[in-house]
């Protein structure tokens, strides 16, 4: 694997990582509950390398 | 549990599904391998790889079929899912894959030439996954396939793809569109080896004549013709002159673009000594302004947006509420390659390709696609998947 692929591994669990933290923090919002679960699903893919 | 955790928990539980169910949909269509019938006259199978080793074990790598005469004559190679959401290229190559004779020269056929595009959808369109063709002992089926490579196969995308060698900036996409990126590298990016591998084919086999199948929108001009350069104007024109007089369809020459790098009618000719063709077939599936895009609409053609279009003259192609049946489509892609290699011959007679057993225009549209596919299970032996 190249250094840049490994960069954007990071990036993605960086990013999944402040979308959970959002996700649990969100106390009123109920679309914004939804949208963080939604928008995690690519990143989620991506680390598990399912192809 | 508060009632905050309770929303969660079955947002949780309905977004794991979501991703479950689509996420299983997806890999199964990943990993589908159509049957190909090697007919009588294939006489062998390799990998592309075997032109460049780099490719060797990636998801790009795709079955290459010689059909080989008893005599020596011309060669030409026929490249057919180049974008994979143009369906009547591999369908074209498979009527030939499945029953041509060649009694002098040399056809290879590459039938998914962009095989991690064949893989990949397009979501964002509401792509179906798959398409099947009715054949005499069942039906035939075929995964839908996108124009570009899947970026699980390719990735990062650059900011601006810059073409090798030319250096030309196209766009981010067109680093993953089999296209763009002739004449490759054996150490470029995953889709410049595929063409960098068609090359080594095209130089190491002597290819003569090259034909990328297409398929293209109503709306757009470069359609229902031949693509050709400079070097392969000639032929061109004669083909459309012979096929619009003795088969009756309506086909046009256009010539090649020569600032506009990248695309097999252009680097193949200005890299090789082969002279290049693209054929473009008229495609309602691929107009923007359509309904939902469905299985029927890419048989048929059949759109009441686009026939309203039509009659504003807004479209490239004669269109009426018969639509663009796939018959025609690869009917005609038929009769262009045939009549490629009769003009071709006639041109150069010491490099004659004489072949034999493949339907033209008028016997696709009336006998169907399907009369011309092999059962698989009636022939184990010569299937190969891909």
């Amino acid at each position: 694997m190249t250094l840049i692929m490994i960069v954007y591994y990071v990036i993605c669990a960086y990013m999944i990582g402040m979308l959970v933290w959002n996700f649990i923090r969100e106390k009123k919002s109920i679309d914004n509950m939804l949208l963080y679960l939604l928008v995690m699903i690519p990143l989620i893919l991506r680390i598990l390398r399912v192809k | 549990m508060s009632r905050e955790w309770k929303i969660k928990s079955i947002f949780i539980i309905f977004v794991s599904a979501l991703m479950i169910v689509s996420g299983i949909q997806l890999y199964r269509h990943r990993h589908y391998d159509v049957p190909i019938v090697a007919g009588p006259g294939v006489t062998k199978v390799v990998k592309l790889s075997n032109y460049c080793k780099t490719l060797k074990g990636t998801i790009a790598d795709t079955n290459v079929f010689f059909l080989e005469g008893k005599e020596e004559g011309g060669k030409m190679l026929m490249v057919a899912n180049t974008h994979s959401n143009e369906p009547a290229a591999i369908l074209t190559a498979l009527v030939f894959l499945e029953n041509a004779i060649i009694d002098k020269g040399t056809l290879i056929i590459i039938p998914q030439f962009n095989n991690s595009g064949g893989r990949n959808t397009r979501p964002g369109d509401g792509y179906p996954l798959y398409f099947e063709i009715p054949t005499e002992w069942g039906s035939k089926k075929f995964r839908i396939g996108n124009r570009e490579a899947s970026p699980l196969d390719q990735w990062p995308d650059p900011d601006v793809y810059v073409h090798y060698p030319e250096k030309q900036l196209l766009s981010f996409l067109d680093v993953r569109n089999t296209n763009r990126t002739w004449p490759g590298r054996a150490n470029g990016p995953l889709m410049e080896k595929v063409c960098y591998a068609a090359m080594q084919i095209i130089k190491e086999e002597n290819i003569d004549i090259a034909l990328d199948v297409h398929g293209a929108e109503t709306m757009f001009p470069v359609t229902n013709c031949l693509v050709a350069p400079e070097k392969s104007m000639r032929i061109a024109t004669m083909v459309a002159l012979t096929v619009k007089a003795i088969e009756g369809f309506d086909f046009h020459v256009e010539p090649s673009p020569v600032g506009f790098r990248g695309l097999s009618h252009r680097e193949i000719g200005d890299y090789s000594d082969a002279m290049p063709f693209l054929v473009e077939a008229p495609l309602p599936f691929l107009d923007q302004p359509t309904g939902p895009k469905t299985v029927d609409l890419l048989l048929d053609g059949k759109d009441p947006f686009l026939l309203s279009l039509s009659k504003k003259g807004k479209l490239f192609v004669p269109y009426d509420k018969t639509g663009w049946p796939m018959e025609k489509r690869v009917g005609q892609h038929c009769s262009i390659a045939l009549e490629l290699m009769r003009q071709f011959s006639r041109r150069s007679p010491d490099k004659v390709i004489k072949i034999r057993n493949v339907p033209r225009y008028s016997e696709v549209v009336k006998n169907g696609i399907g009369h011309y596919y092999h059962n698989p299970e009636e022939d184990k032996e010569n299937i190969y998947y891909n």
